[in-house]
């Protein structure tokens, strides 16, 4: 009787489980559906499950746009930005873990506290900040505002992960005669590697999907994948079809990088989930 | 030694990317939106640059209200990011008062008599001239002439709301997905509240008296919002609060409609085989009229301006002239067809015998553009222009308020009483907040 109902218990959970995935999963599916449909069949109703496939769209996205170019603008804002943001990261989230001070937990809630306000609150000065430094339309100015504004989250997961490192290693370490640079680059960083992965994912993701600051700060020469997409949307017109192929060729290079390193990602962040 | 090399490739890549988006001389940016006439022009405009070498032109697309609001931001903060822009007749004046605009002078060739007078006059603010047009549109009746013939009816040229009630009802067929009528309900100033302001305005109703005091709750906006709420929700298609110009389009063109009032624009579309399942059975008339009758009527046009903060201001006019004259219309026409010319602009296109055969519904679009009059009488006294908007900065945002509270009469979260008083008490405070009412 035990066997029998830990067996359906396991198979509810396993149709639950597929459920969520496949609910999760409908939008994705029906974009990368509607790209190959024409615009007629695209605003059909009923909604056409079986259709003769079509490139039009994507044949139009290509002849409309330069998608080469939105996509190299995005690489470079979300490296740069995962770059930068790291660099700042990694030192204030060893400092927080490993030589906290009274005010470290007020410092790490404030620092969260910054991703509470709405971004339009503070277009107008960031506007004029990036006018006045000559970084509007470049991909420096979208980095820089896009790594300060993934920061707090990478500290708060560094300063998580770096957490799960015992401390007792790294005072080995020092006893060994490390100085507290070499300490964080040979001894915490190898360690934490995982953790600094998923987090460098993560940042990466929140870039390729960043679209508030994309759409306000760029207008051609910057303008990433974000400002690829929204060119499509048209307020007289069938764009439906031409905005899910923009959509998927957008959406493919992350959602391939995210595939190949899933093992990484959930590693990262069950790092010690489990001790 | 490793990290270095590191460090610095990702500076040589930043750097790079600043120094790219340098904008070399004689490069005009142009702020456009995604629509078919503005995707010609950009495949087009390789003969301009052919003809003028010195000039590049760089392209950003962007979605109506982020361009609305790029353009704002950049033009008032004197940006310069921007040398052509993409606005309608409703910014023209309002942004012209502001300083942001050039005036634009075009030479005798340009033959700016040409451009039809309501349509030219809709883009002047104090006897100058701040836009170019590049397409216009006003407000049409489209109706499915296969269904109308099943059901022995016969719409009229000039049809009252009246017959249009009867007709929707005849016709929809719930059981088969056939609505009557289709009509904006998405909320918005430029989606639901452009088609419900043209309609009160032909039911004697208007946005606001002498003194900007709202009249809202007059017996004319609750008439004319009785018959939009009423017609939706009998004959209207389900989940209404979500279509806007393009869900009805496809709803239209893929046979779900049996009437749709909506703008001239659609005509090309409807009667595209290409795009409409229904291309063969579309049959057109004017707008609908109410009892009033008269009052302000739809116009609205796409048109080409020059923004002060543009550092290349005489490349971008010339840009703009070539972009709206005759030669462009005969070279759209050339490539691409003559039903693909942009609409609505030019005396001369509707005169070639070429655009009357491609574009059967020409004579009707040119009549309803011609007797446009944005500036109409209402019956009162109004301290505004606009037909389906009025001419104030405010109104984005309180078209949009009363646009919402008008979606929610279709949904059933309001009656048209409770809406009108919720409409009236928002469009109060928001003027006075904003100083133009006391």
């Amino acid at each position: 009787m035990a066997i029998k109902t830990k067996r359906s218990t396991k198979i509810a959970v396993t149709c639950l489980g597929w459920g969520i995935a496949l609910w999760l999963f409908f939008p994705i599916f029906w974009m990368i559906l509607t790209g190959f449909k024409s615009e007629v069949q695209a605003v059909s109703t009923p909604p056409k499950l079986i259709f003769a496939p079509t490139l039009s769209s994507y044949a139009e996205v290509f002849e409309r746009a330069s998608y080469w170019h939105f996509t190299f603008n995005t690489v470079i804002i979300s490296v740069g930005a995962t770059v930068g943001a790291l660099l700042l990261a990694i030192p204030a989230a060893y400092s927080m873990a490993f030589m906290p001070s009274k005010r470290t937990r007020g410092t790490l809630l404030w620092m969260l506290s910054t991703r509470m306000l709405p971004p339009v609150g503070v277009l107008v000065p960031i506007y004029l900040l990036a006018r006045s430094t000559h970084l509007l339309d470049t991909c420096t100015g979208l980095a820089i505002v896009n790594m300060l504004t993934n920061l707090p989250i990478i500290v708060w997961m560094l300063f998580t992960f770096f957490r799960e490192v015992p401390a007792p290693i790294l005072e080995a370490g020092r006893m060994d005669g490390a100085t507290r640079w070499q300490e964080m680059t040979m001894v915490l960083l190898p360690l934490a590697l995982p953790g600094i992965a998923s987090t460098a994912l993560l940042s990466l993701i929140l870039c390729w999907n960043e679209a508030f600051w994309s759409l306000n700060l760029t207008s051609s020469n910057a303008a990433p994948l974000t400002a690829f997409i929204a060119s499509f949307s048209s307020p007289e017109g069938l764009f439906f079809g031409k905005l899910s192929a923009a959509s998927t060729l957008a959406v493919a290079p992350i959602l391939v990088l995210g595939w190949i390193s899933q093992k990484q990602l959930v590693r990262g962040l069950t790092f010690g989930a489990v001790k | 030694m490793s990290r270095l090399k590191t460090a610095c490739t990702l500076a040589v890549l930043l750097s790079g990317s600043v120094l790219s988006t340098a904008q070399a001389a004689g490069t005009l940016t142009i702020a456009t939106v995604n629509n078919g006439d503005m995707i010609v022009m950009r495949q087009l405009s390789q003969e301009f640059e052919k003809a003028h070498p010195d000039i590049h032109l760089n392209w950003v697309t962007l979605e109506e209200n982020v361009l609305r609001q790029r353009v704002t931001t950049d033009i008032a903060m004197k940006t310069g990011q921007f040398d052509v822009v993409t606005i309608g007749n409703y910014e023209v004046p309002i942004w012209a008062k502001q300083g942001w605009l050039t005036e634009i002078k075009p030479d005798a060739a340009y033959d700016i008599n040409d451009v039809l007078p309501s349509v030219r006059e809709a883009l002047t603010s104090d006897g100058k001239l701040y836009a170019l047009p590049f397409y216009a549109e006003s407000v049409m009746t489209y109706y499915r002439k296969d269904l109308f013939q099943k059901a022995g009816l016969t719409m009229p040229d000039a049809p009252t709301y009246d017959q249009i009630r009867q007709f929707a009802d005849k016709i929809t067929d719930k059981s088969g997905q056939v609505y009557g009528i289709c009509l904006r309900g998405k909320p918005g100033w430029g989606e639901n509240m452009a088609y419900v302001s043209s309609l009160a305005n032909t039911y004697g109703a208007q946005w606001f008296d002498m003194s900007w005091k709202p009249m809202l709750t007059s017996d004319a906006w609750k008439k004319a919002l009785t018959w939009y709420v009423s017609a939706l929700k009998e004959d209207g298609p389900p989940g209404v609060t979500s279509n806007g110009f393009n869900e009805n389009l496809a709803l239209f063109a893929s046979g779900h409609c049996g009437i749709w009032i909506d703008s001239t624009v659609a005509g090309g579309l409807l009667f595209d085989p290409k795009q409409s399942q229904v291309a063969d059975k579309v049959g057109f008339a004017s707008a609908p009229k109410g009892p009033y009758g008269k009052g302000p009527t739809w116009l609205w046009s796409w048109s080409l301006a020059v923004p002060v903060s543009s550092h290349q201001g005489t490349d971008a006019q010339t840009f703009i002239t070539w972009a709206t004259s005759k030669e462009y219309v005969k070279l759209v026409a050339d490539r691409k067809g003559w039903v693909a010319v942009p609409a609505g602009t030019r005396a001369s296109t509707y005169a070639a015998p070429e655009y009357q055969k491609a574009a059967p519904f020409a004579s009707f679009v040119l009549n309803a553009i011609k007797t446009a009059d944005p500036s109409g009488q209402t019956a009162e006294p109004r301290p505004y222009t606009g037909a389906q908007f009025v001419g104030i900065p405010e109104f984005q945002a309180v078209g949009t308020q009363v646009g919402q509270t008008v979606a929610a009469t279709l949904s059933g979260q309001m009656t048209v009483d409770q809406a009108l008083t919720a409409a009236q008490s928002s469009v109060t405070r928001s003027l006075r907040q904003s100083g133009r009412a006391k």
